[in-house]
């Protein structure tokens, strides 16, 4: 054998990559679906958020500022490490992938509030002003014509932070969420080849390379313009 | 509750434990970002070039790592390599890992700070005798780095938390350690104190960003 077979027979063996691209194609829908859920849940509660803070209650909004800061401060490794291995001890016992879930859409949810917060307050005052002068409530403006603004603001940091987020969901299989590394890993240790490991990098890549060029897209067509 | 989450006589027997971590972590981070800082360096000095040969492959290069999640890339290192001979350690798959995946971060960074710098600086800079590279060196990126400062140190923010990921591949850093701890204690009070860690670590850093952010889009 030369170099480059033995090459291809340990990185690319076709009957390890035959027996195994099941469990991949497997872990690529438990991404998905955990990568769906964080994206709906964090950015949702964080507009919430975003939307509550208008309202300028102090003592909610400190709360709110701490918690987002404590939720930026912290890697998300160790928010899912926390949930998995802490909550158990107070009888609540959260599987590998709500605790994945769980910390992610934490922390994208504390990302998006601060985003879509900067971007409300980036509307000038006059439009506050204008809108409520002519009837509206205070609801119907900041829905009506406050937020509309904002959100043109708020979508190319929003876009790349969901991005970084939503590749997090690897994280999983730190505690045994069966997403496409863990499957990959897996196979691994059980084939003692590394070819899934390839085939797992290729299913990210399929993944993940439409949405990071999407995202370059999404950039340069609502770019800030200053 | 308290005697779970904040067992003081478990929080005493592994502080010395954590505290070699916490050392660890800083170690880490000193390493990594400056690399990551070198590696996006490069890239956004090779993006000045106008060719496509250049240009094509250095959007995929940026691409491809901006994609590929950094656990994936470090597992691959660390359990992929060494079926083709090739032991690296903990150490150097992070120290690799890093470079690859935050340089490319770093690279888009300093790219758009380069990018941002008017072209008469360098003109001006050029006529008065000044080489490229002095050019490069004193008068353009020194206006790029301020421009875009608040993006890299947000960056910098997520690379140290990401040493974290160091963990995975037995590097004894600080969530590693708690992990140690936690499992010879039967307690989670040794994460909770290394979660504690880390955001007196870096909380200073998230108000400062916050406050730099909330400014920019005032200003934009």
């Amino acid at each position: 054998m030369t170099g480059w077979e033995r090459f291809l027979d340990t990185f690319f063996n076709a009957r390890v990559l035959a027996k195994y691209w099941p469990d991949i194609l497997l872990g690529m829908v438990v991404t998905v679906e955990l990568a769906v859920l964080v994206v709906i849940t964090g950015l949702a509660s964080g507009l919430m958020l975003a939307l509550l803070r208008t309202l300028g209650v102090r003592p909610f909004n400190w709360l709110l500022i701490f918690v987002v800061d404590v939720l930026r401060a912290l890697p998300p490794l160790v928010i899912i490490v926390l949930i998995y291995f802490g909550l158990p001890s107070v009888n609540i016992v959260p599987s590998g992938f709500v605790a994945t879930w769980a910390a992610l859409a934490l922390v994208l949810m504390a990302f998006a509030e601060e985003i879509f917060w900067a971007g409300i307050t980036a509307v000038p005052r006059g439009q506050w002003e204008a809108a409520r002068s002519t009837g509206l409530s205070f609801g119907q403006t900041l829905l009506g014509v406050v937020l509309p603004q904002a959100l043109r603001l708020t979508i190319p940091p929003l876009t790349s932070r969901t991005i970084a987020i939503t590749k997090g969901t690897a994280l999983g299989s730190v505690v045994a969420v069966s997403e496409i590394l863990g499957q990959a890993s897996s196979a691994v240790s059980n084939s003692y080849n590394p070819s899934p490991l390839m085939l797992g990098a290729a299913a990210y890549l399929v993944l993940f390379i439409p949405v990071v060029v999407a995202g370059r897209w999404v950039e340069t067509r609502f770019a800030w313009k200053r | 509750m308290l005697d779970t989450f904040f067992n003081v006589e478990i929080m005493r027997a592994a502080w010395p434990i954590l505290l070699a971590g916490l050392g660890n972590t800083l170690l880490l981070s000193a390493t990594v970002v400056p690399l990551g800082l070198a590696g996006g360096l490069i890239l956004a000095l090779l993006a000045r070039i106008r060719s496509r040969w250049v240009r094509w492959p250095l959007i995929a290069w940026v691409d491809f790592f901006r994609a590929f999640p950094p656990l994936v890339l470090l597992i691959f290192l660390y359990a992929g390599l060494p079926f083709a001979g090739i032991e690296l350690g903990g150490f150097g798959c992070v120290a690799i890992a890093f470079f690859l995946n935050t340089g490319a971060y770093y690279g888009e960074i300093l790219r758009a700070g380069i990018d941002s710098v008017p072209s008469g600086q360098a003109e001006a800079a050029r006529s008065t005798g000044l080489s490229r590279s002095q050019t490069m060196a004193y008068v353009v990126l020194p206006q790029a780095v301020r421009n875009v400062l608040p993006d890299l140190m947000s960056n910098t923010l997520e690379v140290v938390k990401l040493t974290a990921l160091g963990s995975v591949v037995a590097m004894p850093e600080l969530l590693f350690q708690a992990r140690q701890a936690q499992s010879l204690t039967y307690n989670p009070t040794p994460i909770v104190v290394a979660a504690l860690i880390y955001f007196a670590l870096l909380w200073p850093l998230v108000r400062l960003l916050s406050r730099l952010e909330n400014r920019a889009l005032r200003a934009g």
